[in-house]
């Protein structure tokens, strides 16, 4: 590993032209929303500064963050920002196994202290000690909170990373925890979404790789950049919310004509990401615009809310199937029973006492 | 505060005229934010509830359209109209007589008022005969407007401000206002919820109030109804 190495001799190496570079450049400022000025930081960057390495590891996942990141758009990016990682560290795609594998981690550590970006694919659980992912032999939780001592920044990828995801929800048997509640002391970036689309990925990582910082990130600490719009608001069946147009069943006429998914359960409200935006697969489509509602993936316990079939979130403190209007029409039955009741006491209350003043 | 004490004059029959005492209680500012307050709460639930649960989609063109657009913006601007009139009442609570402070806040530490408050249950479980005479709010019914009305209200105006910011953006001043509501929940999903179980709330709250403002119209022995028109409340006997 040569230590004085920049991105650029890496890509050059690699057989990537100056000309593919530059385009690079241009479409990667491009959808940080940095403008054209950003795209010449951003070579000079990559052509000067020393390559900041990435160790990228895997708790309790599904490896679909990956499968996301190799699929990015544009070629050229993955394969940048996918040399530069697998010279470093990531044991799902790398050649390197075993001693030989774990020794790098070591070796960046000690090399790169407090200059390698960690991330993050999948979370530690923490119940019985961390036992239930054993990762190099040891508790992932130990091994987590091993690199990221010495890490610049960690990157929490996907939902399970940021949130918790499946393995998290009720009653969450391994106690899977995300990465911020497991280390305290370290900037953690949140790149939510199940997976994350990959040209969101490809942006953070060239992003803290090129300018050595994080990117401004928002209250939940996801970045600014990708996460502060719905889908809803930035979705192409929204006039047909506004007009009051919603698909009422599956295979209706609304659902034909590309009406709203409103009614049918569609997250895109409640869920900020570039679903809407980037779509998938280099802009081909996206869960609405194959006609299904967004499941809200990259949102804080998406799997506890209920069905992804219902405008109105399964409240589940109840114990029965119940929403806010099953909730609150019981509770106003319960107090109307209760206020003709008051009612009917009073009056036979009134008489009675009208009575013994008649009489007395 | 004065209390009127009307003569009571005899007629030409000789027939005395009921003696009534008469307290200014609710100032004007008080009476309007009341019912405007009152209006705008039955315009937020209505639509509301048709945002959580849209009515019949509408035929032809989106273009032709803006039924979901309007009954949003209905719900916005009742919400809007709800905290100019909140922020006025909060002003008057500082300003106004002491009857304008009631509901902002229950006397926690005051024996005496818990006290009275216990006697008010009683008369409203029917174990008390007498309801004693207050003028404005009883012990038991200010907890409860604190509790039932003033928190809910203040938790749907912080919900509704906080949702609304998703729409507005990150750089608008509702969310640098209420944007601390998504640090308690992350998901709006369950700020949406709440937002909905608080209308339920106000409802419920709705309910008992008017139910026992009519009823204390009757039993007790002060008025309770045409005072939030007049502002004055009129008491039935003389006793103490």
């Amino acid at each position: 590993m040569a230590t004085a190495e920049t991105f650029y001799d890496v890509i050059r190496r690699q057989g990537i032209t100056r000309r593919s570079f530059t385009k690079f450049c241009s479409v990667t400022a491009a959808s940080l929303g940095l403008g054209p000025a950003a795209a010449t930081a951003m070579a000079e960057a990559l052509e000067t500064k020393e390559r900041v390495p990435v160790i990228w590891m895997h708790g309790l996942e599904c490896t679909c963050c990956s499968e996301s990141f190799i699929r990015s758009a544009n070629p050229l990016v993955k394969d940048v920002v996918l040399s530069m990682i697998s010279l470093d560290y990531d044991d799902t795609i790398m050649a390197a196994a075993g001693h030989r594998a774990e020794a790098i981690l070591e070796e960046t550590k000690e090399k790169y202290k407090g200059k390698y970006i960690l991330a993050v694919e999948g979370n530690p659980p923490l119940k019985e000690d961390g036992m239930f992912c054993i990762d190099g032999g040891r508790p992932f939780v130990e091994k987590l909170k091993w690199m990221a001592e010495d890490a610049m920044a960690v990157i929490a990828w996907g939902t399970c990373a940021s949130w918790g995801c499946v393995q998290s929800a009720k009653p969450n048997p391994t106690q899977a925890t995300p990465i911020d509640k497991v280390v305290l002391d370290k900037p953690i970036i949140k790149v939510p979404g199940c997976p994350p689309t990959a040209e969101v990925m490809t942006g953070v990582v060239t992003f803290i790789t090129t300018f050595g910082k994080l990117p401004d990130v928002d209250r939940q600490g996801r970045p600014k950049m990708f996460y502060s719009q719905r889908i809803h608001d930035k979705c192409y069946r929204r006039p047909h919310f506004d007009a009051g147009q919603f698909v009422e069943e599956w295979d209706d006429d609304g659902a034909r004509k590309g009406h709203c998914l409103y009614k049918m359960g569609c997250k895109g409200p409640t869920t900020y990401n570039v679903c809407s935006i980037m779509r998938w697969n280099g802009g081909v489509s996206f869960p609405i615009q194959s006609g299904h509602g967004c499941i809200g993936c990259s949102e804080d316990g998406f799997w506890d809310n209920g069905t992804f079939y219902d405008r109105l979130t399964t409240i589940h403190q109840f114990g029965i199937e119940a929403n806010a209007d099953k909730v609150g029409m019981a509770a106003a039955g319960v107090v109307g029973g209760a206020i003709a009741a008051h009612a009917a006491v009073t009056a036979v209350k009134r008489v009675t006492i009208k009575r013994e003043k008649a009489d007395s | 505060m004065s209390i009127h004490e009307t003569p009571a004059a005899a007629d030409a029959h000789g027939e005395k005229a009921v003696q009534r005492q008469s307290v200014y209680v609710y100032e004007a500012p008080v009476r309007i934010w009341h019912w405007v307050n009152a209006f705008a709460i039955l315009t937020l639930a209505l639509t509301g509830y048709f945002i959580g649960s849209p009515l019949p989609s509408a035929p032809g063109e989106a273009s032709a359209n803006f039924l979901m657009g309007y009954i949003r913006f209905i719900h916005f601007a009742a919400g809007q109209v709800l905290v100019v009139f909140l922020i006025l009442r909060v002003y008057w609570a500082f300003v106004g007589n002491t009857h304008a402070r009631q509901i902002f806040y229950v006397p926690f530490w005051s024996v005496h008022f818990w006290k009275e408050w216990l006697h008010e249950v009683l008369w409203y479980t029917f174990l008390a005969r007498q309801p004693t005479k207050y003028v404005g709010h009883n012990p038991l019914a200010r907890s409860t407007m604190f509790l039932l009305f003033t928190l809910p209200l203040s938790f749907m105006v912080s919900t509704g401000f906080a949702l609304y910011s998703e729409g507005a953006g990150r750089d608008s001043w509702e969310y640098a206002l209420f944007g601390w509501m998504f640090s308690i929940w992350p998901n709006s999903q369950d700020i949406h919820s709440h937002h909905h179980l608080g209308m339920w709330v106000v409802l419920v709250f709705t309910m008992v109030h008017i139910y026992v403002a009519v009823r204390d119209d009757i039993m007790s022995r002060q008025s309770i109804i045409s005072s939030m028109i007049s502002g004055v409340q009129l008491f039935k006997d003389g006793e103490g």
